[in-house]
């Protein structure tokens, strides 16, 4: 079967700066995957080079086995890959619903909306005139989570979902994981913290100064071995 | 009564400044181009519409109807072709391009026009007056001026704020990226951004055409009036820029009462008082 996702050797990094090297990884659909690694280990690098805001050799991403590495952003989102970025990154000018509806620019049918996504998260309803950016870190969390589905993607790439989070309110926020993948969408999480990506991952990729340390499943992975290629010692 | 008509015709001629201002309030509020070439381009609007009179035998104002597209077309296709590739994050690269455009404009219509000063007959209603008792009489001209502002700067608003370009733009102004990340092709969200604000440059152009003697050397202190207007209203806020107009109109209309030689000189006060005593302007909502 086609991979939906597949990079095949994926360099990238910012001018003269090279931040990964040779990157191998495949993802199938339906299936939740983690990224894992120490900061600077290249793993936002890696979701940027996938959306199109790094600019890869064509070959080098495969999107259900066609090349698009470095097409444009708008065109990558429009074949159904959306990303919520690190830090949250909600325009401060526009509403909770503004910023919801931004979301759905790329036109794509399915079965979210904004009247979903206030089903999924209910606070967002209550908040829907207020700027995004008056909210608290977790409900920022979920306009960002809301905006990305508003594109109804097949793949959703989350970048640091718990970044500056309370332990709590990161728990809140991978429950809504479930409702996402049980709509059919393939989830690429990146995370730091390895405890929750983990428990929502089927594989895990451990990343380590620009490539892959070790691969495999959550369940087959010691703590050592994740450890050792978490840490390289 | 000298004193109030020298105050309303002063906010009435802010009309005039804000439409000025603009289309560079709103090139600079989505994506922060400072458009060197602005005031050249309000001069080329007016020999534009000179120009279709000559040719089509068109009053200006139904020349309007030919200026606004052309100047709207010719932004979008010149923020496609060129300004698009200086944006960046090096403020200086617009500063530069545009700086070039402003040269290659006014030299091109002094090859075109020659230096001769020119004015648009906007016919018998452009001098009428109406009397609004006490002896206070407001010209019928510059009165639609001010309307025409007031509407085009609403229905700027209603754009911003009730229409998915609109909240594509103010998205734009926040985080340019992420907007790609959307779905949003940056490069037309910026032309459609030159577009808009070249059409209502094509409007002040003509407005002023008809207002005032113009030639091919007068871009600079229309620039300067427009960016007058901007930093007194605030940065980013299009009804700021309105106010921003009507205080430039009415120190210039005060100083000139005083003395005919202090008008333009009473603006640039009036501007250095405001900056000195407020930087961010009266009404800010760009936040840098």
């Amino acid at each position: 079967m086609t991979p939906l996702i597949e990079t095949r050797g994926l360099t990238a990094g910012y001018g003269q700066f090279q931040a990964l090297f040779g990157v191998d990884l495949s993802l199938e659909e339906g299936q939740t995957v983690a990224i894992i690694g120490s900061n600077g280990a290249g793993k936002t690098t890696f979701l940027r080079a996938l959306t199109g805001l790094l600019r890869p050799d064509r070959e080098q991403v495969l999107y259900r086995g066609k090349a698009i590495g470095g097409l444009a952003p708008e065109k990558i989102v429009r074949l159904g890959v959306a990303m919520v970025p690190e830090g949250r990154r909600l325009f401060p000018s526009l509403s909770v619903e503004e910023n919801l509806l931004i979301g759905g620019l790329s036109r794509r049918k399915g079965p979210w909306s904004v009247e979903r996504v206030y089903e999924m998260f209910p606070i967002l309803r209550e908040k829907r005139k207020v700027p995004g950016t008056s909210l608290s870190g977790g409900q920022q969390q979920m306009v960002a989570i809301g905006r990305a589905l508003m594109s109804n993607p097949e793949l959703l790439l989350c970048d640091e979902l718990s970044l500056g989070l309370a332990p709590v309110v990161i728990k809140d926020i991978y429950a809504a994981l479930p409702r996402i993948t049980g709509e059919g969408c393939s989830v690429i999480v990146v995370e730091q913290d390895i405890t929750q990506a983990l428990a929502a991952a089927q594989t895990v990729y451990c990343f380590r100064e620009g490539q892959v340390s070790l691969t495999g499943s959550p369940a087959e992975l010691s703590r050592e071995a994740i450890s050792a290629a978490y840490f390289g010692m | 009564m000298g004193a109030i008509n020298t105050l309303v015709q002063g906010v009435l001629l802010g009309g005039l400044y804000a439409l000025f201002a603009t289309g560079l309030s709103l090139t600079f509020g989505i994506m922060r181009l400072v458009n060197l070439a602005h005031g050249d381009f309000i001069v080329l609007a007016a020999f534009l519409a000179l120009a279709a009179g000559q040719a089509l035998g068109l009053p200006p104002i139904t020349a309007l109807a030919v200026v606004i597209p052309a100047m709207a077309g010719l932004g979008y296709a010149l923020q496609r072709g060129l300004l698009n590739r200086t944006l960046g994050n090096d403020m200086l690269r617009p500063l530069l391009v545009t700086f070039g455009l402003s040269v290659i404009v006014q030299n091109l219509l002094l090859e075109g026009f020659s230096a001769d000063s020119q004015k648009l007959q906007g016919g018998a209603w452009e001098t009428a007056s109406i009397g609004l008792g006490g002896g206070l009489f407001v010209g019928v001209y510059p009165l639609i001026v001010f309307a025409l502002a007031v509407l085009v700067i609403g229905g700027l608003q209603l754009l911003f704020y009730r229409t998915e370009l609109g909240r594509v733009f103010r998205a734009t102004s926040d985080d340019r990226e992420t907007v790609g990340l959307m779905g949003a092709n940056n490069n037309h969200i910026n032309a459609m951004a030159m577009a808009i604000a070249m059409g209502v440059v094509g409007l002040a152009g003509v407005l002023f055409a008809i207002r005032t003697n113009f030639d091919p050397a007068g871009g600079g202190s229309r620039l300067l009036f427009a960016f007058e207007a901007v930093i007194i209203g605030g940065l980013g806020n299009l009804w700021g820029t309105l106010a921003g107009g009507v205080v430039l109109g009415v120190a210039q209309a005060i100083g000139g009462a005083i003395n005919p030689g202090w008008q333009i000189l009473a603006g640039h006060i009036a501007f250095l008082i405001v900056l000195l005593v407020r930087p961010q302007g009266l009404f800010p909502r760009v936040a840098h």
